[in-house]
């Protein structure tokens, strides 16, 4: 899925990733081969149903994927670096100064027993090592300051905060070392609304300070129309489409992202409801052909036998889907 | 009416002391007989709306305040008149994992009910009745009663909630965040047999949710709730489209459009968290928080005033005049 977005330099390129999980019964294919670019400065969203393997692509690319869980296979390439060639000591001193998480449950992650400013300089100190306390001290209420949390953060425990200033500090802690990429797993989704706005809004102006890349991962689309640039669709292991966001959402070509994006409530419209059954295959033995053939509409003789390759079929948008193919092929 | 609910007031903690909390504050709502309707109520964590469903299901025993079925205030009801409720009134709660006991089967769940309400005549009468319940909610026996519940989805799992309450041909459903747990694209499926047994069912239900897009979508009334108390009622079209209160206008306004050209306007500023948590002030609950807040508002709670459409109501002063 080559694209030159604008011929923006690529930041994080990710070739044939996969991942599966160990079980009894055989491998689950959590990650069966993916493969996008990260472009600088843009935020690329990474959306699909539970179970898809979105956090678990996130896990691979940052390399902390734990056991049963192996990377099989693959590049993860920051800065033409193979992550998967690097050492346990290369990847601690990479992660947070280059590529940073914003976890799943972000305010679940903080340590309870420690105070705000101490656990952002565990981060600092970490990789900066040592540096004059007054300069951390700046450094630490400069980050509270661009996350929207005011000074008293500072010496407060986590459990004092509102889920939603715990979120932001998690914020501050994955921009503290002005990181290339971060990577933000669901992370306003368990917030009220008016809440999770101001999250998300407060995302956004940091990543536009900084000039960082972003992957987000989640299932609201609304969110994403609001925040991405671009947006993967994930199935099953796989990335069936990718896309600017406003090709996704004006006209999306795979027969899954049609579905999500037909499945989306609205205010504005009080349209019929899509109902869509939900048959999926044992994540072990993944039917030959296409991997949504169970649940696809259009589904034909071909998706039963061979794998869709993904083709580009506007500028940018790259589908993996044989209703594309055929029609080319049959020429 | 099928079902009243009258100035319904829940305190947690000590009465007038330092932790005490209004979960629920002078509620009233009534649902009738017919038509069947679904009836929204909705807020954001903490503002009680758990609290009323547990209120209703009979968990937890109102501070002051009536639940009213039928005519009946259940608090007082004989026990006949309580087994009749509660076979009248079913639930389905939010989290379509823990309702289920992984040991036994998909058929236990109605065998268990069926036991219950001795609504058993014989086997194939029973038999016969799941299967319809099944269907009603999409869903075949040969497909679902022998599994166990974790080789069901999500949905699934939620959808037999769904039949496992309408087989008992209640009145009235309430269901609490039935689809918060179950993926977006598997949403409409439990939507979609709420609205149908509305519709060809005539049960009418109680749907608690955070989620104000799925509210829209099926509910014929709503009950905005802020806090404990009601900020604006009526029916969901008007106050989606138009709502009056600063707090539903802000809610409106913040869930996020499905469309990338159309993009949050403006950036919201939360107040200090000790100011949003005064729950011993005596005036209005959004006032902390309130971009067109006045003095009048610290003084008392704002009562409901009527909005344009007769059963529309907000509770806020701007709307006194």
């Amino acid at each position: 899925m080559l694209s030159d977005q604008n011929q923006k330099p690529i930041v994080l390129e990710v070739e044939g990733l996969r991942v599966y999980y160990e079980t009894p019964a055989g491998d689950v294919l959590a990650v069966n081969g993916i493969d996008f670019q990260l472009y600088q400065g843009e935020t690329l969203g990474l959306v699909g149903e539970s179970g898809c393997g979105k956090s678990t692509a996130a896990m691979g690319v940052l390399q902390l994927v734990v056991p049963p869980g192996r990377i099989v296979s693959g590049q993860v390439l920051l800065d033409g670096q193979n992550l998967l060639d690097l050492s346990a000591r290369e990847l601690r001193k990479l992660r947070w100064a280059k590529l940073s998480l914003i976890p799943q449950g972000a305010m679940n992650s903080l340590n309870p027993t420690m105070k705000i400013n101490r656990q952002i300089q565990d981060v600092i100190d970490a990789h900066l090592g040592a540096t004059s306390k007054q300069e951390i001290r700046d450094r630490i209420l400069e980050l509270l300051q661009m996350v929207g949390l005011p000074e008293r953060v500072y010496h407060m425990y986590p459990h004092q905060l509102s889920g939603g200033m715990k979120q932001r500090v998690c914020i501050a802690m994955a921009i503290a070392l002005s990181p290339q990429v971060i990577i933000a797993d669901e992370s306003t989704s368990a917030l009220d609304v008016v809440v999770q706005r101001v999250v998300a809004q407060t995302l956004l102006r940091v990543k536009e300070a900084l000039g960082v890349s972003m992957i987000m991962i989640g299932h609201d689309m609304g969110l994403m129309a609001q925040m991405v640039d671009r947006i993967a669709v994930m199935y099953a292991g796989k990335i069936v489409e990718i896309a600017f966001v406003k090709e996704i959402f004006d006209h999306p070509a795979h027969p899954y992202s049609q579905l999500l994006i037909e499945s989306v409530p609205s205010l504005k419209e009080h349209k019929p409801l899509k109902v869509t059954e939900g048959i999926t295959h044992d994540p072990r033995h993944p039917p030959p052909g296409c991997i949504f053939q169970l649940r696809c509409p259009l589904v034909m003789d071909q998706c039963r036998q061979q794998e869709p390759v993904a083709q580009e079929v506007r500028p940018g948008q790259w589908v993996a889907c044989h209703v594309y193919q055929s029609s080319e092929a049959g020429q | 009416m099928l079902l009243e609910i009258c100035n319904a007031t829940k305190i947690y903690g000590p009465r007038g002391g330092e932790g005490e909390v209004i979960a629920l504050q002078d509620f009233n709502l009534q649902i009738r007989k017919s038509p069947a309707s679904i009836t929204a109520i909705a807020g954001e964590s903490g503002s009680g709306k758990t609290t009323l469903a547990n209120a209703i299901l009979g968990f937890t025993r109102l501070t002051s305040g009536e639940v009213i079925y039928d005519g009946q205030d259940i608090s007082r009801a004989t026990r006949a008149q309580i087994k009749d409720y509660r076979r009248n009134v079913q639930a389905v709660f939010q989290d379509p994992f823990g309702v289920y006991n992984p040991f036994y089967r998909v058929q236990h769940v109605f065998n268990q009910v069926i036991r219950n309400f001795g609504l058993n005549r014989n086997r194939a009468e029973w038999q016969q009745m799941i299967e319809e319940a099944l269907n009603a909610v999409g869903l075949r026996g040969q497909d679902v009663l022998r599994k166990y519940p974790h080789q069901l989805s999500g949905g699934q799992r939620q959808r037999i909630m769904m039949a496992r309450a309408y087989m008992i041909e209640p009145r009235l459903i309430v269901a609490d965040e039935p689809v918060s747990m179950v993926d977006a694209s598997l949403r409409a499926s439990i939507l979609d047999v709420m609205l149908r047994l509305k519709e060809e069912n005539g049960i009418s239900f109680l749907y608690i949710t955070h989620d104000l897009s799925t509210a829209y979508q099926v509910g014929d009334q709503i009950h905005v709730l802020y806090q404990g108390s009601v900020a604006e009622r009526g029916p969901t079209f008007s106050v989606i489209d138009q709502p009056r209160h600063p707090y539903v206008q802000l809610l409106v306004d913040s869930v996020p459009v499905p469309d990338p050209d159309v993009k949050w306007e403006g950036e919201v500023v939360l107040p200090a968290e000790e100011e949003m948590r005064s729950s011993a002030i005596s005036g209005c609950r959004f006032y902390p928080r309130c971009p067109q807040r006045l003095d009048q508002c610290l003084q008392q709670q704002p009562p409901l005033y009527q909005v344009d459409d007769a059963d529309h109501q907000a509770a806020c002063y701007l709307l006194s005049t």
